[in-house]
């Protein structure tokens, strides 16, 4: 493992209530790795996510992005920092078009503001001009120029899926954090969604991600992370971790203990 | 690209000369003044419609804000300063011209402040205000934020209504004329009413000019964003606080400097111009116009008002906003200018 780490999670801890959702996790991602974190369902993978990206705050523990602590964060700060994420049942402006969409990934990208905005200044139509040749050339990439102008509420969900990871690549990530991406998917568009984020980490960039399609997970990721109950019983390559019985045991049921 | 979104702009300017030229054929130069005063109407209901057609954030509170403008203005330029000129803050201002000396009706001296000092600091004090309302309300969402604007609207309402300084009932009157530019003056005479007609409306096209801008954007798109996908703004990197406040402070700002200028033109403001129901009918405006559409909330606006101030409405002027209000929320919630709407229009004009 000669990459560097990159985003590193220190014993991350999280309860609701009497629940126990992240126990004392700790794993690292290299650069420009796919890892993925795979569990049961309620084995604290999306609180995991939420609290890496900001979205709130663990009850101790810490995250970190190289030297920066992404602990205490709010979501917007993450994002500053060049850490994007996508989400489990989309969330995109849906009364906006395509276009307008990715355009808004370009959002960290630029500086200019209210004042820049309203009077169009010099600096707000260079950034727009710039940000629209980036958002031309990733929707080209993702093979949706042709549906640039519809607004995104009337597009069929696995499209949605692309606008949403358009409007990533348009921040120019250096992680990704994807909240499966494969869900909703049929069987094609989730290979199809499998060789993109082969792409994406072909470029340099790290992918980090929560997905319940075992195959997807296996095929593509550099290293996986098994939570169960909020705890981590595995981390480590796919072959590693599918011949970890206690893995085994989670999946396939436990009947041999 | 750029410049076809001003082309609508070119062509309100032709009919806006159109109109004016009508009145003068047909000798009803008398439409001029409510045209006037729907113009500022306007500006206040384009500026709701950015803080609430797009960026989703409903205020309730509006007729706040231009009561904000139109009282400090007031209040600022009546005040005489004849007893103050020696003292050495007054006479510098005196010295650099911000004072304005006048004899009135009664042959006594008189001494004000510039309307031009009273404007800025008005503009200044709304948008301090808005600021200071607008982060710890804007929190709250939906019908919550509401309540808490209209909260807002009516503490205005009944301070406006309760301060002697403010007028009380009788509001404020004897507000002098506001002379922008030389050559350009806000008021109320007769000889200058065409001069404020075309003043009214240049000021409409700046704001939408300024907020046609802002909606195309970096920072107009990510307010979009807020209306449908707040998560997706915040992940995506928009300080979705921020930018509420921001937003809010300049629909704030939109509505002060209408307040401004319509106390200036009418020569005073009364209580009224704060009450609820005048948010109430901003709001039914911008719903009418179809929320974040600045070119029919413009369109409404106008038409709206200027049917308002004619009286044709007669005794159940607010009644009818009203009624606009829950039509629109019922029939038509994409406002009148969607195909869907003038659709189901059509369909009821034939009888179904």
């Amino acid at each position: 493992m000669a990459n560097d780490v990159i985003l590193k999670v220190q014993n991350l801890d999280k309860s609701f209530g009497g629940l126990h959702a992240v126990d004392n996790v700790t794993f690292e991602v290299p650069q420009g790795f796919i890892k993925a974190v795979i569990g049961p369902n309620g084995a604290g993978k999306t609180t995991l996510f939420n609290m890496i990206a900001g979205t709130f705050a663990p009850d101790s523990g810490l995250v970190t992005l190289k030297d920066k602590v992404l602990t205490g964060l709010r979501p917007y700060q993450v994002a500053e920092l060049g850490v994007f994420r996508t989400f489990q049942n989309l969330k995109l402006s849906s009364h906006m078009s395509v276009l307008d969409n990715v355009l808004l990934g370009r959002h960290t990208a630029g500086t200019a503001g209210f004042i820049s905005g309203m009077l169009s200044l010099k600096k707000s139509r260079i950034e727009e001009s710039d940000a629209r040749e980036k958002v031309l050339e990733i929707l080209e990439w993702l093979n949706i120029t042709e549906i640039m102008n519809k607004e995104v509420g009337n597009l069929s969900f696995g499209k949605q899926r692309s606008v949403e990871l358009a409007r990533l690549l348009a921040a120019d990530p250096e992680v990704l954090l994807l909240d499966e991406p494969a869900a909703g998917l049929n069987m094609h568009e989730t290979d199809e969604m499998a060789s993109l984020i082969v792409k994406i980490r072909d470029q340099g960039r790290t992918v980090l991600l929560v997905e319940h399609d075992m195959s997807l997970v296996m095929d593509i990721s550099d290293e996986i992370v098994v939570l169960n109950f909020g705890q981590k019983i595995a981390d480590g390559t796919a072959a590693s971790v599918q011949n970890n019985r206690e893995v085994i045991k989670i999946y396939l049921g436990g009947e041999d203990d | 690209m750029k410049l076809k979104r001003y082309y609508p702009i070119v062509l309100l300017a032709g009919v806006l000369v159109l109109i004016q030229l009508l009145t003068l054929i047909t000798g009803t130069a008398y439409y001029l003044t409510q045209l006037t005063m729907a113009a500022y109407y306007v500006v206040v209901a384009v500026g709701l419609s950015m803080v609430m057609g797009y960026a989703g954030q409903i205020s309730l509170g509006q007729a706040g804000f231009f009561a904000i403008g139109g009282y400090t203005t007031a209040v600022l330029t009546t005040i005489d300063l004849t007893k103050q000129i020696n003292r050495p803050f007054f006479a510098f201002l005196d010295n650099i011209g911000l004072l304005v000396h006048k004899v009135t009706l009664y042959g006594d001296a008189i001494v004000h402040l510039t309307p031009w000092i009273s404007f800025i600091l008005a503009l200044i004090l709304a948008g301090i205000i808005a600021y200071a309302i607008g982060v710890p309300v804007l929190r709250l969402k939906g019908h919550y934020l509401g309540m808490a604007t209209m909260g807002f609207g009516i503490i205005i309402y009944r301070i406006v209504l309760g301060t002697h300084i403010f007028g009380e009932a009788d509001g404020i009157s004897n507000v002098p004329a506001f002379p922008i530019l030389p050559g350009i003056t806000i008021g109320g005479d007769f000889s200058i009413r065409v001069i404020n007609y075309y003043a009214a409306w240049f000021f409409v096209i700046l704001a939408m000019v300024l907020l046609l801008n802002l909606i195309n954007s970096r920072t107009g798109r990510a307010l979009r964003s807020l209306h449908s996908g707040e998560d997706a703004a915040d992940a995506m990197g928009v300080n979705t606080a921020q930018y509420k406040v921001k937003v809010f402070v300049i629909g704030a700002v939109f509505a002060a400097a209408a307040g401004v200028f319509i106390t200036h033109y009418n020569g005073g403001i009364g209580p009224s111009e704060s009450s609820v129901t005048k948010s109430v009918r901003y709001v039914a405006i911008v719903a009418v116009g179809g929320m974040a559409n600045l070119w029919g909330v413009l369109i409404m606006g106008l038409v709206l008002n200027f049917l308002s101030l004619r009286g044709l409405f007669g005794v159940y002027d607010d009644a009818v906003f009203g009624i606009i209000l829950v039509v629109i929320m019922m029939f038509f919630p994409d406002g009148l200018f969607q195909p869907s709407s003038l659709n189901r229009i059509k369909r009821i004009l034939r009888g179904k």
